[in-house]
Parts: structure tokens; sequence; C-alpha cells
């Protein structure tokens, strides 16, 4: 109750309801909200899809898996070798050892052949059956999110305020980056040119390519919208796609912790749990335009 | 007041971290909760009737699935489960060509039926080039031909109180200690009267090979591989399938795959 009370007085930045002025109210309840629901949901699927991946750890190009052709682009495996067994990866036709992480991993001695690792899968052991409850579980509650997340951002202004980009943000792009490779952080109401990109490529592009892929996989959703695979090039492309997204979201969380263990993960996590953040106090002779870059 | 909100935003924050914390520490952590029948499962299972009920909704009764070229047919169709049975009824009736093999129709129809391959091969026929998905994420396109399970339906009538068509099969997927399990499965009744759903009895323009389930198997063409039981030798319509098997409705569901398999 106290924090409706709060955000309403806070839609003012200038009348924060403490004299501190740097302390301003910069992620509403429903970004908050969703947030976590997201990072609860991909957790769990990531984990969950990794382990229905391991039940054919190959991806292919196409309507169908090539089994008398060869339409395969990526596998993780194992094979044995003079100094033992060895897990590998093949990407495009080049192998890769990556025995103990990939194709060949478990306590030593009692290595097995999985794909991915047991502590990257849930369950830990091999379970198609359960890892395909829980992933569909997550992917009603992740597209029940990003629907009740767009509402409410088009509604509050989230969007159009903290996400389109204007062509400021282009302007400030080869600053921005500049400022990044420095780990040079300004904290401010707005999110910066890279962060735009960033949010917006996961949650107008990203999320809803990997729910696209993932109706397209599922041979119902192919009466329905038998098009779709027709779009994507195949189911098995659309799997592949479906993977390829999976990478990138990983590779988008890792940055995303970065940046915030970079740019001060008390006050970073605060905003996203309780909405308020740290701004950096205005500097003597600094205009604002330039603070705000 | 001030003074809480700060205490409150610390133990937030604290509990974030934590909460990460969980997270990153190893995928065991879940196990114990996740054995089919646990109360966690149990209930991240509700999904599956979720989606169950969106895509019949979504997808009715007659949305055919989609349908292919001769020009994708690339490979022989892949084989799945068992693929040469061990059976010794099974291999009696395959030594004789299956001229002693019979289709029983059962459970709760008007008029039961035991339909021999040339009986089921005299009647009307579909013809259909499909996309075999399994559910270990492949894909495999072949051409099937076999009698719409609809115009076996008919013919038995079935009764007003069945909800769902059991596949009972020739072939034991399994042992336990209170004996062999021969595989089996059901579907509910809009897609056995799918227009696609086919007891098929040919593959590639040739009879169906006993690898990928001859005499008889069924063709579930909106649903997963392990959907379309193979070594048919009974089809009983039922109002329910609790006491059979471990009671989720076929053998892989037994083993804690959803009973729907159509995503």
């Amino acid at each position: 109750m106290e924090s409706v009370a709060r955000s309403q007085s806070a839609a003012d930045p200038g009348a924060s309801a403490s004299n501190d002025k740097t302390l301003i109210y910069r992620q509403s309840r429903w970004t908050r909200l969703t947030h976590w629901l997201w990072a609860i949901s991909l957790f769990f699927m990531l984990l969950s899809g990794l382990q229905i991946f391991n039940a054919r750890p190959q991806l292919y190009i196409g309507k169908q898996s090539g089994f008398d052709y060869n339409n395969t682009i990526f596998a993780i495996g194992a094979e044995n070798s003079d100094a033992g067994p060895r897990g590998y990866t093949e990407i495009f036709g080049k192998r890769f050892n990556t025995t103990g992480v990939l194709g060949w991993s478990g306590p030593a001695g009692q290595e097995t052949s999985r794909a991915f690792p047991s502590w990257a899968t849930i369950p830990s052991y091999y379970d198609l059956g359960t890892a395909r409850v829980i992933h569909f579980f997550f992917a009603w509650i992740l597209t029940t999110t990003l629907i009740v997340w767009l509402v409410a951002s088009i509604v509050n202004g989230h969007i159009r305020r903290d996400l389109a980009p204007r062509l400021d943000d282009l302007k400030r792009l080869p600053q921005d980056i500049v400022d990044h490779a420095k780990l040079k952080f300004h904290h401010t109401r707005e999110y910066n040119t890279l962060q735009k990109m960033a949010y917006g490529g996961v949650l107008f592009v990203l999320l809803p390519l990997m729910i696209i892929t993932g109706l397209a996989m599922s041979p119902s959703m192919n009466s329905v919208l038998p098009f779709l695979n027709d779009l994507l090039g195949g189911r098995q492309t659309a799997r592949t796609i479906h993977f390829t997204v999976m990478v990138l979201l990983v590779a988008f969380f890792v940055v995303h912790i970065l940046m915030i263990l970079a740019a001060g993960p008390i006050n970073e996590l605060r905003s996203i749990i309780t909405g308020w953040y740290r701004t950096d106090p205005p500097a003597q002779n600094d205009n604002t335009a330039e603070r705000s870059a | 007041m001030a003074k809480f909100e700060i205490s409150r935003r610390k133990f937030l924050t604290a509990a974030g971290l934590g909460a990460s914390g969980i997270m990153l520490s190893g995928c065991d952590a879940f196990d114990s909760q996740l054995s089919v029948g646990s109360g966690l499962r149990s209930f991240l299972e509700n999904a599956n009737g979720l989606t169950y009920r969106a895509q019949r909704l979504l997808a009715g009764r007659g949305a055919l699935a989609p349908e292919f070229t001769e020009a994708d047919i690339r490979q022989p169709q892949r084989p799945n489960g068992v693929t040469a049975p061990d059976d010794d009824v099974y291999k009696g009736l395959l030594a004789n060509n299956f001229a002693d093999w019979r289709l029983e129709v059962t459970g709760l129809v008007e008029k039961p039926l035991s339909l021999s391959r040339e009986q089921l091969q005299n009647m009307p026929s579909r013809t259909q080039i499909t996309r075999h998905d399994c559910v270990e994420g492949w894909s495999c396109i072949a051409k099937w031909t076999g009698t719409p399970l609809s115009l076996v339906l008919d013919q038995a009538v079935v009764k007003p109180q069945a909800r769902y068509v059991m596949f009972h099969c020739l072939d034991t997927i399994d042992r336990s200690l209170s004996g062999d399990i021969k595989y089996y499965g059901t579907i509910d009744l809009i897609d056995a009267r799918h227009p696609q759903t086919i007891l098929a009895y040919g593959l590639n323009g040739k009879p169906l090979p006993v690898e990928n389930g001859a005499p008889l198997r069924v063709r579930v063409e909106r649903q997963l591989g392990y959907k379309m039981p193979k070594y048919l030798y009974k089809i009983e319509l039922v109002d329910g399938f609790a006491d059979v098997g471990g009671g989720r409705g076929g053998y892989w569901e037994d083993n804690g795959y959803d009973w729907y398999g159509g995503i």
C-alpha cells in the first residue's frame, strides 16, 4: 500500500518522498514483477530445455532430420579416442574437444555420455518427460508475463518513455559504447542507448521469437498455423532457431549480470526489487545534457 | 517510518541475492520434488491440461496437420521404440505373414469387430505424406496409407459413454516384477475421429515393415510419435484409463510423459 502512495508521488521526479533528491522511483511495480517472473521462468526453461536437447543433441536445417543425408549443423556427442572416451561438440562440421563439459561429463571415474552436464539440467539425471512438464509450465508463465508486461508498459508509458529509441540515442551511441568499454556508468533515470537496444532486443525480438519457434515445434499448432514452419524454414530449422535464441538469451544474461556488478549491484538490485534507484548527484559545473548521456 | 523503509529494502535485496545463490547451486536441488506422483510435479502437470484445452480450442476437430510432397520423402521412415518384437505370439503371426492376425475392436461398442488385414485393406483408404515428430526432437517425413479410424469406429458403433480409444499392442516394451509390459496408449475421440487418423498398413508405397509396426500402427498426425502405437491387435473403447497400467493412459505416460502429446 505504502509503495502505491510513493509511486504516485514519485511520478514527478522532483517530488521525492524523502529530501534525498538523488533517490528516484525508477521501476514500476509491473516492471519489477514481470522482471522476476521472467528471471524465474527463464531459469527453469533453460535448464529443462537443455535436458530436452539432451534427448536429441543434434540441430538440423530443414523440415526434417537427415538420417540418410546430412543436414546437421550442430551436434554434441561422445566418441572413443586413444586416451579413452571424450566429449565433442561439432559446429558446421568442425569438431572441438569438450570433454568434461559437453558430451562426456560427470564425477571423476563416473563420467557418462550426455550432451549438457548434469549440473546444467533439470532434473540432474536424464528425464525427458519431467523436463517437458517443467518447460511447458514455465512457457505459459513466460508468455503470460510477456503479454501482461506489454499491456502494462503501453498503459503506464514504460515502452514510450524508457524503451522507444530516439534520434538522440543514435547520436549518443558511439560515446555510450566508449563509456561501457571503460566501465564508466552514469546513473540516471533514463536507459542509455545500449540498454535500450539490449532490453528492447530481448523483449521485442528474442522472447517473441522463442515463443514462435516453440509453437512451430508443436505438431498440433502446425495444424492451426501451417504457414509458421514454412516461414521459419521447416520444423527442424525452427528448433535450431529456438536453440540459437537460447544461446543469445544466455549471452544477454551474462552481460546483464556483469553490467549490474560493474554499475553497483546493491543500487541496481534495489531498483528492480523496490523500484528506488540512487542517481548520480548533480555535478557542480556540469550541464544536464552531459549528465544524461 | 523512513527507517523501516530502508530495512525493508535491505531485506529484499538480501532475499534477492539469497535466491540467486540457490539458483546457482547445482541442479539436483529439485530432483526429489520431480518424481511422477510428487506434489510439485503434479502441480506443474496442470499446464499440460491447459495446453490440451488451448490447442483443442484453436485446432478444433478438423484442422489438418501439414502434408508434404513426394519430393520431401528423402529417407526411410526412422523407426523408434521396439523395432523387432521378441514376443512368441508376434513372431508366430509374422511367420505366417499375418494371415492369422486380427484386429479386435471391443469395449464400449455396439458391434464388436474382428477384422483381418484383407478386410481392413478393402475398406476406403487414405494416403498422406506427413512429418513424424518424435518427442526427442527429430522429424522424418514419410507417406502413410491406411484405413481411417473413424470408419472402423462407425462400423463398430461407439457407445455414447466412450471417451477414449485404447490401443493394445503385441510388443513387449518393458519388463517389471509383475511381468512383461506390452505397449499401450490412448487418444481422445476427437483425435480418433480426425480425418488424418488412420490405421496404417502401408509406408512409402510398400507394406508396413516390421520395424515401423507391421501389420498395423496408428497415425495421429497432430501429436508426437509416442502417441502412435505400433503392432496393434486390439482397439478398445473406454470411458477412462485409471485402472490400466499405471493409470496415466499409456506406457510412456506411466513413465512420466504427458498424456497429451500435441506439443
